[in-house]
């Protein structure tokens, strides 16, 4: 039974640094840009950065927890993003509150993403391996250019929704909120670094709980073998699509937030360079570590940005760090250096220990 | 070979022998006339067997024969192209493995697999899948159900560990286990799954004889403590003939031979099929 106890309380003490190593981030953040010592820079990047975490942990939830490899994470932070900010501006009036409008917003961005993951999800999960990542490279490309040829707006006539190559008329006086490849514009700010943060900890609390969950070994059953899995009475269709819903939902959450930073969208920005980038974050994070994900995200999101004075060079720079980073974690002798390094810790705390006693 | 259409219950006596403690109980697993084939080529066929409700059954023959092909109809991994498999008298005919080992039937595999990254607890854990009461809302939120829900599982799959003396390894990575420790805890998660009839293939495959002596005992202990049937493929003749109740001896697809293991040790059949025919002299 001691035994027991011992795995429990690893499970949950790595989950409690996850959200420890967050909050302790967060608060840092909070208290310097509250003291005006962030440059406007640095303060443009803490909203992109929490938006990219989220996507970085539930791709992770996806591709490290359930070993789906999936290439279109950008197209339903897509979805997300648009339908976020299209409804953002039509309830400019209705809804006064800020923060309300943006959760709402957020919430609505998720549960279309979420929706449409469902729907793709039935045909899309019947493939496996590399089919699954093409599919899903074509779902995200499908998207963009959707979402390039959609028209959203408001007229007399109310409502007006189209998909067309070229413009249509609108009856009277009204406005297209989102008008085609032109994207929107004029969008109102409303992302703030607070919001990003209460996103964070709602992705983390609802992946790390569905990870310890029943549901969440299954789905990691699945993913360490299908057959046995199936065996022992596991349905395993339905444990791969709660994943990528779930997934789906929380993309498009971050989505909502990342559109609402700006004030002009268009959908080239969802394409699979995204979806590429945000693989990057959780296969260098580490699949399956949430944690990882976290803090390859911020990372990996901050370095080519804060770059950007060496101009052509930066993306060199960044693929040599993306090599190193590799050769480092995966090179067996780093892991032993790690895993001794690691041993001297605890002896330290234990021997700590044992002289307070 | 007059009793290929056993009725829906066991009947004493027959030329199998069953249990008296059976007597009258309705058959945990009935198989008739199983057949498939692979394209043109007949792996089973015309195989029929029928478990008691506490029967230790054995499946032999020699490589090739068929039998973990006959599992895999049995658990819904093939779908038959000829005959039906009733368990617990339910027809599992278009059943996925999952619907149907929700109808009390779990199994071991002949290669293990096991979830080698989880923990060997929640390989268990996974196991009693279905067993665990709790919805997917009070999963992502851990709601009061879930932390009630999770205590019983972990009370409950901690037992089934002890009983197969694996207990105090519940918190290693179950890929790291020894071999005949591995086997071990797959048995555990056939049970876990609450089954009234487990499939093992071959569950002594690369154990030493002392693991062996100390599995056949598991087996009998199985049965007796859980009150389910055992239907088993095994090499080692040992392990066989002292711990199943009837045999069944396949060759080539089809069922030569089925009696006690006093019987089908003197079958020239059964002989025949594992050391040839004698020359005529």
């Amino acid at each position: 039974m001691a035994m027991k106890k011992t795995l429990i309380n690893r499970d949950k003490g790595r989950d409690l640094l996850t959200y420890a190593v967050v909050i302790a981030a967060f608060i840092v953040m909070q208290t310097l840009s509250t003291q005006g010592r962030l440059s406007s820079a640095v303060k443009g990047y803490l909203v992109p950065v929490c938006c990219y975490i989220v996507l970085a942990v539930s791709l992770n939830l996806l591709v490290g927890v359930c070993g789906e490899l999936s290439l279109g994470h950008a197209g339903f932070m897509g979805i997300g993003a648009f339908s976020g900010v299209v409804l953002a501006t039509l309830l400019k009036d209705t809804v006064d509150n800020v923060t309300l409008r943006l959760i709402l917003a957020m919430v609505f961005g998720g549960t279309l993403a979420g929706l449409i993951g469902l729907l793709i999800g039935i045909p899309v999960l019947r493939l496996r391996g590399d089919y699954l990542a093409i599919v899903t490279l074509a779902f995200g490309e499908i998207m963009k250019n959707i979402i390039g040829n959609m028209y959203v707006g408001t007229d007399e006539t109310g409502f007006r929704f189209a998909i067309a190559t070229a413009k249509p008329k609108l009856v009277g006086k009204g406005k297209w909120i989102l008008s085609g490849a032109m994207g929107v514009t004029g969008i109102k700010k409303l992302s703030t670094f607070a919001v990003g943060f209460g996103l964070i900890l709602f992705t983390l609390f609802v992946v790390l709980n569905l990870i310890n969950s029943k549901e969440g070994r299954a789905i990691k059953a699945v993913r360490d073998n299908r057959i046995a899995a199936e065996s022992v009475g596991i349905n395993v269709t339905t444990f791969r699509m709660k994943a990528f819903v779930v997934s789906a939902f929380l993309a498009g959450m971050a989505g909502a937030l990342y559109g609402l930073n700006y004030s002009s969208l268009d959908s080239a920005k969802f394409n699979f360079n995204t979806s590429i980038n945000i693989l990057v974050f959780v296969v260098l994070g580490g699949m399956g570590n949430i944690l990882g994900s976290v803090i390859s995200a911020t990372v990996l999101y901050i370095l080519p940005e804060a770059m950007r004075g060496l101009a052509d060079y930066r993306m060199i720079i960044y693929a040599v760090v993306l090599i190193l980073v590799m050769l480092f974690t995966w090179s067996p002798k780093v892991k032993e250096y790690t895993s001794v390094a690691a041993d001297k810790v605890k002896r330290i705390f234990r021997k700590e220990k044992e002289a307070a006693k | 070979m007059s009793n290929l259409y056993p009725k829906n219950t066991v009947q004493v006596p027959t030329f199998n022998t069953f249990r008296e403690s059976d007597a009258g109980k309705p058959l945990v697993l009935d198989v008739r006339n199983l057949g498939i084939d692979f394209g043109g080529l007949t792996a089973v066929d015309s195989f029929s067997v029928s478990l008691g409700p506490t029967e230790i059954c054995g499946l032999i023959g020699p490589n090739g024969a068929g039998k973990t092909t006959i599992f895999n109809l049995l658990t819904g991994v093939y779908q038959p192209t000829r005959g039906s498999v009733l368990i617990n008298g339910i027809d599992t005919k278009g059943m996925s493995t999952h619907k149907v080992t929700k109808l009390g039937i779990a199994r071991t595999f002949q290669n293990i697999r096991l979830f080698t990254d989880m923990s060997v607890l929640d390989n268990v854990k996974v196991g009693m899948h279905n067993q665990i009461k709790c919805s997917f809302v009070s999963s992502l939120f851990h709601l009061p159900g879930y932390f009630a829900a999770e205590k019983r599982a972990n009370a409950r799959a901690m037992e089934l560990l002890d009983f197969m003396g694996l207990a105090e390894l519940a918190d290693q990575k179950a890929g790291s286990l020894p071999y005949g420790v591995q086997r071990r805890l797959e048995i555990v998660r056939a049970l876990a799954t609450n089954p009234s009839i487990i499939l093992l293939d071959e569950p002594a495959a690369g154990m030493n004889p002392s693991e062996t002596t100390e599995l056949m005992h598991q087996i009998r202990r199985i049965r007796d403590t859980f009150n389910i049937a055992i239907f088993l493929i095994e090499h080692d003749m040992n392990l066989v003939m002292n711990v199943c109740e009837t045999i069944a001896v396949l060759n080539y697809g089809r069922l030569i031979a089925k009696g006690t293991p006093e019987e089908i040790r003197q079958n020239p059949t059964v002989i025949e099929a594992y050391l040839g025919k004698e020359d005529a002299e």
